[in-house]
């Protein structure tokens, strides 16, 4: 029976096992654990400096762990040479928080980057697969010659999201997809995420302080919190659920979270500054 | 009584560490330069290597040009009154030439490809890791150090020889005019003389050393650019500091290559120096 149970169980796609960070003194994610299952939406949340986007860094291998493990299908990336490791970032997608698109590139090139690095096909192939992933986010075919200084903030991060697909990714991760677009353009990336988690069986970890975004795409959320404001012995995760679950949760630092209200947070930072 | 005791263990501590760093640092960029030679492997490192050449080499041209020809001229006019007064203005041009062949000529075109190239390189590159396109790079599965650092590194250990021979001939212009032109020296005897003082292995010692500056020069600036601080201060500090370690590097090795390539001279021709 116990034997049956365990077999059931899916091995997760990406498990980081008592992961911490530290960038010199400052210690940012502390003995983590988090489990992401294969075809899952996880919703990242935490305030800014909690560690999000070093959580992302961490599962495509940009940095490696100071302690723990990264294992992604059962490699463990932080262990893997340098080769190893750049065909395992192959299977991701990355939509970076400004686009990170190459500025002396071309929309085309940007797009076509990762297709011409892998070596794999031809131009006119590649061409195809551009204009393709350029239609799928919305974008004209007008805007394949211009280079990214002449495009608006949306529609950057929709040609970073098109760059970041045109790999056929098997995880995506979104860094802040939506932060500094107007609401329409926010729910226009929304909607993406849901049309490419529609159009492709993908894993996907999407770092946001929207409460909307989580809402509207996340199957699961955890939440994060800066080590320097938990309690001795606290664990970083305040929670992990479902979105639904977020509302009726017993800790108030995750309910202050989710309704955006400071409280007494101006005090402790003032209280804070006056210590320092 | 204890700050005094504690006053030279604190300066010994400093100084420990800032040598500990100096090493690790040393380290740092030897490993970085080992990377950048792995990359000339790859044949994806010569994508960007034209137009990173004409950035180095091509848009360098005036400025270099203008240098060597205003060095040429300022030696001649500091040097003209003393060879003079000793009879010796025709051999005014063995002096001139062969400061300019052997030393101002590479260290010139070195400290132009510093300020107007390696400066511009580094902040390039730094404010390509701000912005995470360095990061994006990795991701899309391209060896960001082959791609942005092994061009840069070509484009400079290739093209600094050919403009110290455009530094070397305007100086050599330079001179002649102030000299022939201006001071009135006989030119069939100041030419005759510069020819039987100055030979092959003047020219070629002076183009031997610019491939080392060249090298330190973009090894140094990429590895700034590389690993900038955050923000515009960040690349700021990059840029300033890329110029002023390759300007130190240059000297340097001015030093050490001039020494070595003296000696070496000494043992394969024994008693041959002299200026008459």
């Amino acid at each position: 029976m116990t034997m049956s149970a365990a077999n059931t169980v899916p091995k997760p796609l990406i498990s980081l096992q008592q992961v911490t960070m530290q960038f010199g003194a400052q210690r940012v994610l502390h003995a983590l654990d988090v489990e992401v299952q294969r075809g899952q939406t996880l919703g990242v949340i935490g305030e800014s400096g909690c560690g999000k986007t070093v959580l992302l860094k961490l599962i495509i291998g940009l940095l490696r762990p100071t302690v723990g493990r990264v294992i992604f299908d059962g490699k463990q990336l932080d262990n893997l040479a340098e080769r190893e490791l750049t065909q395992q970032r192959l299977r991701f997608g990355f939509l970076f928080q400004g686009a990170a698109l190459f500025d002396s590139l071309s929309v085309y090139d940007n797009v076509a980057f990762g297709l011409r690095a892998q070596g794999s096909k031809p131009e006119p192939e590649i061409g195809e697969i551009v204009r393709q992933r350029l239609q799928e986010v919305g974008l004209p075919v007008g805007v394949l010659a211009k280079k990214p200084a002449e495009l608006s903030g949306g529609m950057k991060k929709r040609v970073g999201l098109a760059r970041a697909l045109a790999l056929d990714p098997e995880v995506m991760l979104y860094d802040e997809p939506t932060t500094g677009l107007d609401p329409i353009m926010t729910d226009v990336i929304n909607e993406l995420i849901l049309q490419t988690r529609r159009q492709r069986p993908v894993t996907s970890i999407i770092v946001t302080h929207e409460m909307k975004t989580i809402n509207k795409v996340a199957d699961r959320v955890v939440m994060l919190y800066p080590l320097s404001r938990l309690q001795p012995g606290e664990p970083q995760i305040l929670f992990d659920g479902t979105p639904d679950q977020l509302h009726a949760s017993a800790d108030t630092r995750v309910r202050q979270f989710i309704e955006g209200e400071a409280r007494d947070r101006l005090q402790e930072l003032a209280a804070k500054s006056d210590q320092s | 009584m204890a700050t005094v005791s504690s006053a030279p263990l604190g300066l010994w501590r400093l100084g420990r560490r800032k040598i500990t760093d100096a090493i690790l640092d040393l380290g740092e960029l030897s490993l970085f330069a080992s990377r950048i030679l792995t990359g000339m492997r790859r044949r994806s490192s010569y994508n960007t290597l034209l137009p990173i050449s004409f950035s180095v080499g091509v848009s360098s041209i005036p400025v270099v040009t203008i240098t060597g020809m205003f060095i040429g001229m300022v030696l001649a006019v500091q040097a003209y009154s003393e060879f003079y007064s000793l009879g010796l203005a025709t051999r005014l041009g063995q002096i001139i030439n062969i400061s300019v062949v052997r030393e101002l000529g590479p260290v010139l075109a070195a400290v132009m490809l510093a300020g107007r190239v390696g400066s511009a390189m580094a902040a390039e590159l730094a404010t390509m890791r701000i912005t995470e396109q360095i990061d994006a790079l990795a991701c899309l599965g391209t060896n960001p150090i082959h791609y942005l650092g092994t061009p840069r590194f070509l484009a400079c250990v290739l093209l600094i020889p050919l403009l110290t021979i455009m530094a070397n001939f305007m100086g050599v212009l330079g001179g002649a005019m102030i000299c022939i032109d201006v001071y009135h020296v006989e030119s069939h005897h100041y030419w005759e003389n510069v020819r039987g003082y100055i030979g092959m292995w003047d020219l070629m010692t002076g183009l031997i050393k610019p491939i080392f500056f060249g090298a330190a020069i973009a090894v140094i600036c990429c590895h700034r650019g590389f690993y900038s601080d955050a923000g515009a201060e960040g690349v700021g500090r990059a840029a300033t500091r890329a110029f002023v370690l390759s300007f130190i590097a240059v000297l340097v090795l001015d030093f050490f290559l001039a020494m070595f390539l003296n000696n070496l001279y000494d043992y394969l021709w024994p008693h041959t120096r002299g200026l008459f």
